[in-house]
């Protein structure tokens, strides 16, 4: 690799004046004047209430949706010039119920998008032991296992492994620990955070739970009402003396007995 | 007594009138599935298509069936007397079953199966075919079963325009007054209403694993 990108890093993800609307007579803007770079290799972690607009950001990142106002560039590329099916080969998803597939075994799942990319049948085998390894599930125990068969974590974990298959450089991640007890939770947690270190993948995660954001975040954005009113370090965000930033800081101090 | 003589004495013509029976209803149901299956993938893909498509089996439906089968009796090509005309209208009457179940099913899958297979960029055909299809059989099968028991039922009325089958028996009995003769036509047809129920019931289940 050259000098400059090691010393700047590429950005990634770029929102430039971004707003979307859902098209009814009403035209409710959902997020709105959005600007945002996200650097190769950060873990951005989107951080808001219910309805804040995170997820839209997410599916404006995919071209699951495509900006009312403004563009935004995937790898220097306008979500409106990439074609979308491409586009979302490249970028691994994780939503909240895993969203496996129920009628594919593990192995399938996780081999899908190798083979939507017509991969080797055993270059695709081999990336899937090698997944399973990676989200800490013995491969000859679970790869023939279907979702059913799973518990919520165990599910969870096959989730991030089906992402991470292709190799994709950017992961989207949508609440992808809300629905586990907190036991659990807490270990995905402490488990992913170390490994997207190793990883070294662009990483946007969408939560609201400040605890979460505090832990896997190279830097937190906070949205309210569709609009960013935030954007630091774990450090700063603490310190930072908007409304919204006291009230979610004043969530984490309200149940003091509750186990970090 | 008589009953059973009769059946006794004639049991070859109605296990010659049963697979005759039979052969109508499975020819009818295949062409049924050939249609009504694909035309529900097509509608999900279509959604403007979708109120038309089962508006039209959906009156053909309301049609009481004899009425059907005369309509279509002074038709060309598929009208006239017999089998074709008789297989004609046990097509449109297995259709909506068939047709509505496809749709039900390819449209009732997990929302977040879908998000998911769309983000990780599958097309509208590789969902179709690798996720909706394969997700909705149990309930398409539910529909070809419904339909199958219709149909089998709907055909001793084609007998009524020569398409032969067990109904020729229970015609017969009613113009003279004999209930050996109904009973002749109308256990078989019970008979194999519930042997296709069962089997089907049974290949429904297998496939419901998920």
């Amino acid at each position: 690799m050259n000098m400059k990108t090691q010393l700047c890093p590429k950005k990634m993800i770029e929102f430039r004046g971004v707003s979307f609307h859902i098209n009814d007579i009403l035209a409710r803007a959902i997020v709105s004047g959005i600007s945002l770079e996200i650097p190769q290799g950060e873990t951005l972690v989107l951080l808001g209430r219910s309805g804040s607009g995170k997820t839209t950001l997410l599916k404006l990142m995919n071209g699951m949706l495509l900006p009312t106002k403004g563009e935004i560039f995937v790898q220097d590329r306008s979500t409106t010039a990439w074609d979308p099916i491409r586009l979302r080969r490249g970028i691994g998803y994780v939503i909240q119920d895993a969203g496996l597939f129920p009628h594919f075994t593990v192995a399938e799942n996780i081999g899908l998008v190798p083979s939507l990319k017509s991969w080797e049948a055993s270059r695709t085998a081999a990336r899937v032991d090698e997944m399973l390894q990676l989200v800490g599930l013995a491969p000859r125990e679970f790869s023939h296992r279907r979702p059913r068969e799973l518990s919520g974590g165990q599910r969870q974990r096959v989730g991030v492994a089906r992402a991470l298959a292709a190799d994709p450089p950017i992961l989207l991640m949508d609440e992808p620990f809300g629905a586990l007890d907190p036991v659990t939770r807490t270990e995905l947690q402490r488990e992913f955070s170390a490994l997207a270190r190793r990883l070294g993948k662009t990483i946007v995660f969408v939560t609201h739970d400040l605890r979460e954001a505090l832990l896997l975040a190279s830097r937190i954005v906070l949205l309210e009402a569709g609009h960013i009113v935030a954007s630091a370090t774990p450090q700063d965000f603490l310190r930072l003396e908007h409304p919204e930033v006291r009230a979610f800081t004043a969530s984490l101090a309200v149940n003091p007995g509750a186990p970090a | 007594m008589t009953t059973w003589s009769f059946f006794a004495d004639h049991r070859a013509e109605i296990l010659a009138a049963t697979l005759d029976h039979l052969a109508l209803v499975v020819i009818a149901m295949i062409i049924a599935i050939l249609i009504g299956v694909p035309l529900g993938m097509f509608i999900v893909q279509r959604p403007a298509l979708r109120t038309i498509a089962l508006g039209i089996a959906s009156i053909f439906q309301t049609i009481p069936s004899l009425a059907l089968f005369g309509f279509l009796i002074p038709i060309p090509y598929i009208g006239g007397i017999g089998k074709r005309t008789a297989t004609v209208a046990l097509v449109l009457y297995a259709l909506l079953p068939i047709l509505r179940n496809t749709y039900v099913g390819l449209t009732g899958i997990d929302p977040t199966v879908l998000e998911a297979a769309e983000a990780m960029g599958m097309t509208r055909t590789q969902i179709l075919f690798r996720v909706r299809f394969p997700l909705a059989l149990a309930v398409i099968l539910a529909g070809i079963r419904t339909a199958t028991i219709i149909t089998i039922g709907v055909a001793t009325i084609a007998a009524a325009i020569g398409a032969g089958g067990l109904g020729t028996f229970i015609f017969r009995g009613v113009a003279l007054v004999s209930d050996a003769l109904i009973l002749a036509g109308a256990i078989p047809a019970a008979l194999l209403a519930l042997l296709a129920d069962f089997l089907l019931g049974l290949l429904e289940r297998r496939l419901k694993v998920y």
